[in-house]
């Protein structure tokens, strides 16, 4: 075996590690929820057991709320989303085709609001929502997220953009087109893979968001994640029950990605190599 | 089809106070080839995405067919542009290309068929109408980015240099079809090369450029025989003119390896000239002395040979510089060699050593540079 040979199988393994190692925390959750609370709740771990439902049973009983729950999320997810590419790619359009001597500069103070704590700017935005009336409320969920997701959302369009030569856009220009005919027939087909994959993207963030549904909705908007907080009771722990709530939680997503996952590899590369 | 004028034309980017075009000035004619030729950064194609109002000319007026375009959008000054790139949309196919313009202008389905048909039948591109631009090599590339300009009938075509992303070979055949083409639609053209023999084997008119400014407008055969300056005389020809430093002096002009003796008409331009002088003589235009003609030689010591067959490239050091020689044929000559060079004197360019503008010789047609355009 030359050296090569060796490293490769070496890197094989130690990404086979890495790999175990982030979707253990996905496979005990699994086996977990098909545990009894006996069971979830020993002090020795068991991989062996005879599986059972009774949490998912639980998790989706009449009065569990799962799918209000689960319709509070898609709801602000999939409106979040809509919400934030409307508001990126005008701006994602304007700063790739006609950027200024400030383009750099508002692209990284946009990311850079990422930067700070959500808590940090909690109490402001609670109260300004309790006056407005939007605490509990799918606007105000939506608007939270959108607001959250935008600079990534921004920032990924731009770069999507950016890959496709000025040149096309002057065509288009010349050929007669207005800026909405331009973004429509010439820009946005070509940043269609990449515009998929940033929608995924602010999907998938603004679905497992717990901070501000957590804190910002009670019962009427609450997403899911306030649904699998709900578990954690004052009477203790309940792992298997929380635990099927979260496999219910997390499932949706995970089979969009699953299904989606060739395109958002496309997507995250696309423009990588001409 | 249109006159196309431009009239004190600048562009200045930012405050910085340097123009990247300055004071351009030029009428053309009714469907005429302009080529705009000059190095890298000389400013020929802001002039051009200016005229297509891609840029907007920071002074000065841009005219088509009598109407001041400078604050027109691009869209509504009919003009049609072909893209070094080619700029293709990549998700139509090659007819949705070439229809998109007519589209747009919500032609009827019949015309626009017809139109690209007829396109299509003159690029020889109907096979491939159906196929998206990936699908295509890049002379069929640029036969569409063509074709997509010819749809529309535009009264005036800017190509920006359209043949530098091919093979050489392909870039000659593309070059004689471009020819043959605007002679056929008899459209006013626009072409950006920074290729002199492609300038030269295209233009009707050729505006050499260097540093935002034009330096000479004239036809390629003025351009070749009258350079207005030292610079359009070695931006011009291919290989480049030698120059070389000397001194005048009773109409025999010499320096370190050679004396050369002025024609008439270079004594008369020059009578009142004395002292130092450029001297320029094109490669083609040196031959083997033949040993009888006094005052008029170039000796030197061959540093170069390049046996091309036709002609011999031969490299010299004539005192302190190095000179290029094409000799007719297949030559003898090896490294080392010392050679005797002649030159007939109406061949001779003389500059201004200071100003570096064109000595003695005029043309027979009326040539125009910048200080007179």
């Amino acid at each position: 075996m030359n050296s090569s040979r060796f490293a490769n199988t070496a890197f094989g393994v130690l990404a086979w590690i890495v790999a175990l190692l982030i979707f253990f925390p996905i496979l005990w959750l699994l086996l977990t929820a098909f545990k009894t609370e006996q069971q979830a709740f020993t002090v020795t771990p068991t991989f062996w057991f005879t599986p059972t439902i009774e949490s998912f049973k639980t998790a989706l009983a009449q009065g569990s709320g799962y799918w209000h729950y689960a319709w509070n999320s898609a709801l602000t997810a999939v409106a979040s989303t809509v919400i934030g590419l409307a508001l990126a790619v005008p701006a994602a359009y304007a700063m790739a085709f006609y950027p200024n001597k400030r383009t750099d500069f508002l692209l990284v103070w946009m990311v850079s609001t990422k930067f700070i704590p959500a808590v940090g700017v909690l109490i402001p935005i609670f109260l300004v929502y309790k006056t407005v009336g939007l605490l509990d409320h799918a606007l105000g969920l939506t608007l939270l997220f959108t607001a959250m997701n935008l600079p990534i959302i921004v920032w990924m369009v731009y770069s999507y953009f950016r890959d496709i030569p000025k040149d096309i856009v002057e065509a288009a220009d010349i050929d007669g087109a207005s800026i909405m005919q331009t973004l429509f027939k010439v820009v946005l087909p070509l940043a269609l893979p990449g515009l998929a994959s940033t929608g995924l993207l602010a999907l998938i963030l603004a679905w497992n968001e717990s901070f501000w549904s957590i804190t910002m909705t009670d019962h009427r908007a609450a997403t899911l994640a306030v649904y699998i907080a709900s578990f954690k009771s004052a009477e203790g722990l309940f792992w298997a029950k929380m635990s099927a709530a979260s496999v219910l939680a997390i499932a949706p997503i995970i089979v969009l990605g699953w299904f989606t996952q060739r395109q958002m590899v496309r997507g995250l590369t696309f423009g990588a190599v001409k | 089809m249109a006159i196309v004028e431009l009239k004190n034309v600048a562009k200045q980017y930012g405050s910085s106070g340097n123009n990247a075009v300055d004071n351009f000035n030029l009428v053309t004619r009714d469907g005429e080839f302009v080529v705009l030729v000059g190095p890298s950064g000389c400013g020929k194609s802001t002039t051009m995405r200016m005229i297509a109002g891609l840029e907007r000319n920071t002074e000065g007026e841009i005219l088509i067919g009598g109407r001041d375009v400078s604050q027109v959008p691009p869209k509504e000054r009919d003009i049609a542009m072909v893209f070094q790139s080619y700029a293709l949309y990549p998700h139509m196919s090659v007819a949705e290309n070439m229809a998109f313009s007519l589209k747009l202008k919500k032609r009827p389905a019949e015309e626009i068929k017809a139109k690209v048909d007829e396109a299509a039948k003159t690029l020889g591109i109907e096979h491939l109408l159906e196929r998206k631009p990936r699908e295509l090599s890049g002379g069929q590339r640029q036969r569409v980015a063509l074709g997509r300009a010819i749809v529309r009938s535009p009264q005036v075509f800017l190509m920006d240099e359209p043949l530098s992303n091919l093979d050489a070979k392909l870039r000659v055949d593309m070059r004689a079809e471009i020819v043959k083409l605007h002679k056929r639609l008899k459209v006013t053209t626009f072409y950006v090369t920074h290729d002199q023999v492609e300038a030269m084997t295209m233009g009707e008119r050729i505006v050499v450029m260097k540093d935002g400014e034009i330096q000479q407008i004239d036809t390629p055969i003025n351009l070749y025989e009258y350079p207005a300056n030292r610079f359009v005389a070695g931006f011009i020809g291919n290989p480049s003119m030698n120059f070389l430093r000397g001194t005048l002096a009773d109409g025999v002009v010499g320096g370190e390896g050679y004396r050369l003796t002025l024609d008439a008409a270079h004594q008369a331009a020059v009578a009142s000239h004395h002292g130092d002088i450029w001297v320029g003589i094109r490669p083609e235009h040196l031959r083997l002395a033949d040993g009888d003609e006094p005052n008029n030689g170039l000796e030197g010591t061959v540093e170069v040979v390049e046996t091309l067959g036709a002609v011999t490239m031969v490299q010299l050091a004539v005192g302190e510089t190095t000179i290029t020689a094409q000799l007719p044929g297949h030559r003898q000559i090896a490294i080392g060699d010392s050679l005797s060079l002649a030159c007939d004197s109406d061949k001779l360019h003389l500059f201004d050593v200071d100003s570096d503008r064109a000595i003695g010789r005029e043309p027979a047609a009326a040539s125009s540079t910048a200080a007179e355009a």
